[in-house]
This record gives structure tokens, C-alpha cells and sequence, in this order.
């Protein structure tokens, strides 16, 4: 790759480091560090203009939520309720658990004060006097990094009671899960943080008026937040001359997979895999690309057919396809579909919480298909079964969880369906032998 | 977590349910041992083993949160941490310790996966198995640890224990979910700290030097300790082990684009010395002043 101007932004590098701009200095997690590098400016300039105006420039960035909805920041901070008399919460969701993603956890290791910094900031915007970091249990050293980092803000006077002279007081706790993919759904996260059993909320009532302790409640993904502070140091001007016109900024997108060389990669938004693949080295060992997920397993699939796709919320989305949270899975050729697919499907039926009928039972009885298939026992039946069961999922829970466990299998459908059918082949010939009986009654 | 689990949570609670009407506020009861098995009622669970400092670090994460009830989800991790399992004691002491039913805490502990049922060994080794670890490895490194902890050629099972649980050396294997570093892939973790890049020989020889009771320095992370210690410091708490956080953090992998712009000197466009701050927008100006 040159550094010629790329085909959407026309301005900017290939890569754009902002939230990864701090990841290779010495000992980068701590306070020092992070003063050293115009650490906390942003903070002393947000808190010299109203809240409103913070809100304002958020919206004007066109910032758009990382977790994988895309939706915009700005807007669900205005949402909040003002002079309502309650209490105001931010939630930050660092339950990164999507397949493939691979982002939140080493920013917040590498980088902890960056988020504290957006919290504080958030915070103030939208007039919450607590926070708190939801973050994986499974990743203790971010929950140590997050521990040790919130205590040396509360030590530096920028968490706390009056927040750097400005009448400003925060408390942030830092709250480890204990394992379960569904709480990073937001309301099933505030079940949880509640002390709950980690399950989703109807919705309406929306967070934005009830949500921590019925109060209103803003949540938003790590690298969201993390964001906040760069807009406020460079304006919205300077964060929309990366990535696209509906969405704007750098995004952290992260390679796993064949490829010769994975990791994280900071790019402007509408970054194509094409791009992404000669930034990592191409495929491993020259073995051909099949198919990838643009942001995560909940992500339909795409395959070497869409090498040029833009990744942002609009070129996914256009392409049969989503965003997510540009976690870039790349497998090549040797790859099973099918048994991926397989694999996928064991994690939704392990993860679903188990409240609505649709998710639970129909990602239970898709593993027990596509275990049977893999197995050498599928018939071309089973392909519209699966289809018929996805049908009866998407869009019949109260989360997504549900709606990213038929992903995988729809799309995988889409574009090799042959693997399906050919692996049921094998059974063909002992399906026209078996008795009908026999066939009837497997169960 | 499934309905199954659930309703056996439910099933166990039941007995325990009628306690709590007449107990006293749970957090600020006096909390020594003989008093919280007295408050028990007619409940026979005894919660004598959280000895005063696990009731005062229990009454810490009480205090970080506007409603008790939130600090259910640490409490238990705190539990564990003495216990090395969610028992029925743990639950009994979370719920004297937060004035809720033995049943509601018996819900959460069953619902989330890293509160464990069994006694755990001294190390939780976890083995991502999630499509993209398990295309790179992780499915064999899962099989070779299964056969090489099981027992008369039965290989060991998921959240089963190698040894007596919580004596040196003894582990408990589990296959894992994503654990959200797809480019290190595949990944283990010991105790909740990663170890990148595995291979099925490199994981095999990992679990030998933890029986021998040698303890490998993880990829990312701080020195292995153990689960009930890893399990304190997802309380909350690090007494004496403020050093962890020093612990490595950046693979290669992690800072690989952070390298490459580094190098080729590409960075983001550059900021205004004095960036614009919007106008306060007219319809929200009413009483805000």
C-alpha cells in the first residue's frame, strides 16, 4: 500500500493511530505516562463549557457507538432526561465477548486513563455523578489496569469530589462480570449490574430513561468513550476528516485469522479488507481467502467477493452485511464452513440466557442439526429446516443474541450452500437403503 | 448458563427461602461468625468460614455502589476467593451479607459461568475453543490437555479437576469462550491470565510445570498466583499485589498497526492548536444556567 490518497477520505494515511497513538510508549498505562501525553487536557477544556455544548459536539463529530449498533453517541446522550430529578448514570460496556473481537481489551490495558478521561467527560455532559466499567471477568489484567488507573484519577483530583475546581463530583467503580456474552446486550448488562441474573429487558422503557436502578442511563462501548476526549481536542471538523460522511473517525479494526500478520489496526472508518489484508501481510502462507466476518460471528459473513467493501455502518450494511465491531476474522480454503458454522452456533446455544423461547430453543436444536450434518447424518432437508428455524428466531427476542446466532448460519447458506448439500451426500446413498421408519424416528 | 442450571439454582433455594423474613439488615449486622449462623434461622448452612476480614471486604464492595444489591456479582467473586467454588455457604453468605434470599443469590451464582459449583484446583485453565481459536489449535490443545489430565483412558472432562481440588499442583480444565484476543489466537489463560500463540506441545508442557509447582510466566498478564487469589482480585482487591499491574500487556500483535504508522510516519490528519467548541444550543438554554 502507498501512501496515495485513499479511494474515500482522500486525505488521511492509510493508518491513523488516535486511540492506538499511545500503545507503544514506556509503561503507557500509567497516569505519568498518560500527562506526558496531553493526558487529561481535553478533560480541563470540557469542564470550561456547558454540558449542552459538549453534547453538541459530539453529535456535530458524528460519532457512532463501537460496541456494533452504530448508533449515534451524541443523540443517545441528548436522549437523556435533564432537571428530571433522578439521578443520572453512565455505563460503560467492556464486555467484550463478540467472536472475533478483540479490541476493548487491549486499549483498556495499554491505555486506561484514555477512557477514564472520555468517562469523566461523558459523564459531565450528561450530568451523572457515577459511572461504572463493566468490564469481562475474564480479562483480569484490564480489570487490574482499570483498578489501579481509576485509583490514581481519584488521587490526581480527576475523579472524585469537585473535580479539578469545577464543582464537578464523580465516582466511577470499576465492576467485573463473571462470564456470561449476554451482558454485553445493554439492559441484560444492567440487569447484571444490578446484581441480577444477566438477562435482557423489554424495550421500551429505553436505558436513556430506565435504566441503572430505573434512573437514566447512558451506556456506551470502550472505544466509544475512549474517543470522546480526542473530539474534544481536535473538534468535530478534524474527527470527520477521517473515515466517511455517515461514519466519520478512526476505528480500530482487528485481524485475526490466516493472514500473515494479525493484530490491531487503526484505520479510517470505510477501510476495505483489501487494504486490511496488505496491511497484515496477505493470507498465511498464500492459501487462498473463503470467507470472513466483517465485525464478529453476529456479522453475516462475506467472502472474496467482497474484498472492497467499504467497512463502515453504511458499506456493511449494503453489502448483505454489518459492521459490528470490525472484528476481521479471516479464514481460508481448508476452512469447513459448515463446521464453522457449527462452531459459531455451540457458542449462541451456550450463551443464550435462556428468557425467550425462540433463542433458547431454536439455537438447541440448530447445534443438534448441524452436529448431525457434520457427522455424515444431514439430509438436503435439514438445509431449509435450519433456514425455517433461523426464520422463527430473527426477530422474535428481546435481544440480538438471538438475531447474530441465525447471522452465521443465513449467510453461510447464502454462499455455500453446495457445502452444506455436499456433506449430506454422503448420506444419500444410505438414506435411500435406511427404512423410513428408521428415518422418522430419529430424534 | 441455561434453564437447566436455573432451575436447579431454584430447586436447592427453596428451603432456604423463609429465613430471611426475620433477619436483620443484613450489611450491618455485626458479622462474626456466631452471629451470622444464628441469623440463619432455621437454616443449617453455616457461613463460619468467611472469617472477619472477607465480612469487612464484603462490606467494602457494599460500599462502592448507590444500591447494594450490585455488589452481588464481585461478592461472589470474593467468595470464591476464599472457598475456591461458589458453595452453599457462599451463597448463604451473600445473602446475610446483602439481605436478599438465599434463592436470589442462588439465581445469579448458577447463571454466569465463572462462579463454579465444584471446588476448582489451584489453577483454572481455560482453553478458548471459539471457531477461531479452535481452526488455529484450540480444539487440540483442549483434547491433548483432556487426555493427558483424564484418568484410565477416560479423558477429563469440561470444569473437571486433575488432583485434589485446591491442593498444589491440582487443575481444573475447562473449554472457554471467545476470551476476546483472536490475534494472538489460539489462547489459553491460567487463572484468568493469557497465554498467546499456544500450540497443543507448548500448552501440554504449560500444565506440567503448574503440577510440578512452577509457575510460567504468563504472555500478558501478572505472575501467576492462583484461582482463589485471581478471584480476590476480581473483588476488588490487591493488597500486596500492587505490582501486577506491571504485569506485560502489548504482543507484537497488539501494537503491529501502532508499529507500522510508527515506521512509515502515517498519523491521523493533524489537530487545530484551538479547536472550535460549538455554540450552546438555543432550545436546551432554559434552565440550565
Amino acid at each position: 500500500m502507498t501512501n496515495s490518497p485513499n479511494a474515500r477520505g482522500g486525505r488521511t494515511s492509510p493508518l491513523t493511530p488516535v486511540l492506538t497513538r499511545r500503545w507503544l510508549s514506556p509503561r503507557s498505562w500509567t497516569l505519568r505516562t498518560y500527562e506526558q501525553l496531553e493526558g487529561y487536557v481535553a478533560l480541563r477544556r470540557a469542564l470550561q463549557v456547558h454540558p449542552d455544548q459538549l453534547i453538541q459536539l459530539v453529535k456535530d463529530a458524528g460519532l457512532r457507538g463501537r460496541g456494533g449498533a452504530g448508533f449515534p453517541t451524541g443523540m443517545k446522550w441528548g436522549f437523556i432526561p435533564q432537571n428530571d430529578g433522578k439521578p443520572h448514570y453512565l455505563v460503560v460496556n467492556a464486555d467484550e465477548g463478540e467472536p472475533g473481537t478483540c479490541k476493548d481489551v487491549p486499549l483498556m490495558m495499554a491505555d486506561p486513563h484514555s477512557l477514564i478521561e472520555g468517562i469523566v467527560i461523558a459523564s459531565y455532559a450528561i450530568r451523572a455523578n457515577f459511572a461504572a466499567i463493566y468490564v469481562r471477568g475474564e480479562v483480569l489484567h484490564c480489570v487490574r489496569r482499570l483498578h489501579a488507573a481509576v485509583r490514581e484519577a481519584y488521587e490526581a483530583g480527576y475523579l472524585g469530589r469537585n473535580i479539578l475546581g469545577s464543582g464537578f463530583d464523580l465516582d466511577v467503580v470499576v465492576h467485573a462480570g463473571a462470564g456470561a456474552y449476554i451482558c454485553g446486550e445493554e439492559t441484560a448488562l444492567l440487569d447484571s449490574l444490578e446484581g441480577k441474573r444477566g438477562q435482557p429487558r423489554l424495550k421500551p422503557p429505553f436505558p436513556a430513561t430506565e435504566g441503572l436502578y430505573a434512573s437514566p442511563t447512558v451506556v456506551n462501548n470502550v472505544e466509544t468513550i475512549a474517543s470522546v476526549p480526542y473530539i474534544v481536542l481536535g473538534g468535530s471538523a478534524w474527527f470527520r476528516a477521517m473515515g466517511t460522511e455517515k461514519s466519520p473517525g478512526p476505528k480500530i479494526y482487528s485481524i485475526s485469522g490466516h493472514v500473515e500478520r494479525p493484530g490491531q489496526y487503526e484505520a479510517p472508518m470505510g477501510t476495505t479488507l483489501r487494504e486490511l489484508l496488505e496491511l497484515a501481510g496477505g493470507m498465511k502462507g498464500g492459501v487462498p481467502l473463503k470467507f470472513w466476518t466483517p465485525g464478529g460471528s453476529s456479522t453475516p459473513l462475506f467472502t472474496k467477493e467482497h474484498l472492497d467493501v467499504p467497512l463502515d455502518f453504511e458499506g456493511a450494511a449494503a453489502a448483505g452485511s454489518m459492521l459490528g465491531t470490525t472484528a476481521v476474522q479471516v479464514f481460508n480454503e481448508t476452512v469447513s464452513v459448515p463446521w464453522a458454522v457449527m462452531k459459531w452456533t455451540e457458542f449462541y446455544k451456550h450463551e443464550s440466557c435462556g428468557k425467550c423461547t425462540p433463542c433458547r430453543e431454536g439455537t438447541y436444536w440448530l447445534v443438534q442439526i448441524l452436529r448431525r450434518m457434520l457427522a455424515g447424518e444431514g439430509t438436503p432437508a435439514d438445509v431449509e429446516t435450519m433456514l425455517d428455524i433461523c426464520d422463527n428466531i430473527l426477530g422474535r427476542s428481546f435481544c440480538a443474541l438471538g438475531d447474530g446466532a441465525t447471522s452465521p448460519i443465513t449467510s453461510a447458506i447464502k454462499y455455500f450452500r453446495h457445502e452444506f448439500l455436499e456433506l449430506c451426500e454422503r448420506n444419500q446413498s444410505a438414506q435411500r437403503q435406511a427404512s423410513e421408519s428408521a428415518l422418522a424416528g430419529a430424534h | 448458563m441455561n434453564g437447566a442450571d436455573g432451575a436447579a439454582g431454584a430447586a436447592v433455594s427453596t428451603e432456604a427461602v423463609e429465613p430471611r423474613a426475620d433477619r436483620p439488615g443484613g450489611a450491618d449486622g455485626s458479622g462474626g461468625p456466631a452471629g451470622s449462623a444464628g441469623s440463619a434461622g432455621s437454616d443449617t448452612v453455616d457461613t463460619a468460614v468467611f472469617d472477619e476480614l472477607t465480612r469487612q471486604r464484603a462490606r467494602e464492595i457494599v460500599a462502592r455502589y448507590p444500591r447494594s444489591r450490585s455488589a452481588l456479582l464481585p461478592m461472589l467473586h470474593l467468595v470464591q476467593s476464599v472457598e475456591g467454588h461458589v458453595s452453599q455457604a457462599g451463597v448463604a453468605f451473600c445473602a446475610e451479607q446483602l439481605d436478599l434470599s438465599f434463592a436470589e443469590v442462588s439465581a445469579v451464582a448458577t447463571f454466569y459461568t465463572m462462579y463454579k459449583r465444584r471446588p476448582c484446583g489451584e489453577h483454572l485453565v481455560s482453553v478458548c475453543t471459539n471457531t477461531l481459536c479452535a481452526v488455529l489449535g484450540g480444539d487440540a490443545i483442549y483434547r491433548r490437555l483432556a487426555t493427558y489430565l483424564g484418568t484410565d483412558g477416560r479423558p477429563l472432562g469440561h470444569e473437571e479437576t486433575s488432583g485434589e481440588p485446591g491442593a498444589p499442583g491440582s487443575i481444573t480444565l475447562e473449554h472457554a469462550e471467545c476470551l476476546a484476543a483472536c490475534d494472538l489466537a489460539p489462547v489459553l489463560q491460567v487463572n484468568y491470565e493469557f497465554f498467546d500463540n499456544q500450540t497443543p506441545e507448548s500448552a501440554l508442557e504449560l500444565v506440567k510445570e503448574l503440577q510440578a509447582g512452577r509457575r510460567p510466566h504468563p504472555t500478558r498478564g501478572a505472575p501467576l498466583t492462583d484461582f482463589r487469589q485471581a478471584e480476590l482480585q476480581l473483588a476488588g482487591f490487591f493488597e500486596g499485589r500492587e505490582s501486577d499491574v506491571d504485569g506485560p500487556s502489548a504482543a507484537p500483535e497488539t501494537v503491529r498497526g501502532a508499529r507500522i504508522a510508527n515506521e512509515r510516519q502515517w498519523t491521523a490528519p493533524p489537530m487545530p492548536d484551538e479547536a472550535p467548541m460549538p455554540e450552546l444550543p438555543e432550545k436546551k438554554e432554559r434552565g440550565q444556567a
